[in-house]
């Protein structure tokens, strides 16, 4: 739940920002221009503290959307225990957000995760590698354009016989 | 020549059989388990089920102490180095088994990460299916590996010369 002052507060400062509400969750959709501006002020200013979560969804092929990526911030108060998601939209080619490493030390795996699953860039972050998949991986396969079973990677191994020990 | 009578509780048999013999009731497994077969691995050893009445309780952690490997669970790309390099620290005579559907075959996760069997890429002896399998399924596979090592298995591994074991495996190609 977001406190109504809460919402003003955003509201005054950028204006026309897209506030929505599903079961007791503000969600609030924000220029990917504004993105980092937001999230300092919903952190510095208005408590957001606790950088709950960032991930991505692939919106390719999806009923009524008109952008490819959907970046999705998950911020909490512990103060007030106030929630909040912050949404942003991106777009091939090279989708780049924003890092905000600089804002939570914590974004650093999150936005590698991201990066290592869905391909999206994080301009600013200072050590963009994969973290879940093996370094010599070559796609992004939460995208929804990866097939479910891969490329052939699985397949890809040097095989150990009974002679080779 | 003459027939001699052999005295009471002597037998007579091959070096070989005698070490396969021996060989088959004190193996040592290592558990390789890496998702939810794991957790019925350790009921296998645990009391009701009592793995050690078939010689076969000493897990270790340490593939150079281990001659069995009980991979449970799935196993996917990024995880097979490891576990090729973990097969190929243990001593020889060394067997594996695949318990369950997953390492077996991939089970149902038939997805771009998880590999499609485990025999693929390394050297299976017995498998086990189930999801997961029982632990009586699990020492029946250990009785089963106990007689194939006590009906073929030699002090020098003579039977890796048998012309079915020289057949290469290649992995799948889709
Ligand atoms: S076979 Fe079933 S129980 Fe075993 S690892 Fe796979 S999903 Fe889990």
């Amino acid at each position: 739940m977001t406190e109504p002052q809460t919402i003003h507060a955003l509201k005054g400062a950028y204006g026309d920002l897209a506030f929505s509400e599903y079961r007791g969750q503000t969600r609030v959709v924000v220029p990917l221009a504004l993105i980092h501006d937001v999230l300092e002020t919903l952190k510095e200013r208005l408590g957001f503290d606790l950088l709950v979560d960032i991930t991505c969804v692939d919106y390719l092929r999806y009923r009524g959307a008109q952008d490819r990526f959907g970046m999705v911030y998950l911020l909490a108060n512990v103060e007030t225990n106030e929630r909040i998601t912050a949404r942003t939209f991106v777009n091939d080619p090279e989708p780049t957000v924003p890092s905000m490493v600089d804002l939570w030390a914590g974004a650093d795996w999150l936005e590698r995760e991201v990066w290592d699953l869905f391909g999206i860039r994080f301009s600013g972050h200072p050590d963009l590698r994969r973290i879940v998949l093996p370094d010599g991986f070559e796609a992004h396969p939460l995208r929804k354009d990866y097939p479910l079973q891969g490329r052939g990677e699985r397949h890809n191994l040097p095989v150990i016989r009974r002679a080779e020990g | 020549m003459a027939i001699v009578e052999l005295p009471e509780n002597v037998r007579i048999t091959s070096l070989d059989r005698l070490v396969a013999w021996c060989r088959s009731y004190s193996l040592w497994p290592m558990p390789y388990a890496t998702a939810c077969c794991g957790i019925e691995l350790m009921a296998t050893g645990a009391s009701r089920t009592d793995i050690s009445r078939f010689g076969a309780e000493v897990f270790r952690f340490s593939p150079r102490q281990c001659d069995l490997m009980l991979v449970a669970g799935r196993v996917v790309m990024k995880m097979m180095p490891v576990l090729q390099r973990i097969w190929q620290q243990m001593y020889e005579p060394k067997w594996c088994v695949a318990m369950g559907a997953c390492a077996s075959t991939g089970g149902v996760f038939d997805t771009y990460s998880v590999v499609q069997g485990i025999d693929r890429f390394i050297p299976v002896d017995v498998y086990v299916p189930g999801c997961p399998p029982r632990p009586e399924q699990l020492i029946q596979s250990l009785v089963d590996l106990q007689q194939k090592i006590q009906a073929e298995d030699t002090i020098f591994g003579r039977e890796f010369d048998a012309p079915s074991r020289q057949r290469a495996k290649r992995p799948l190609q889709e």
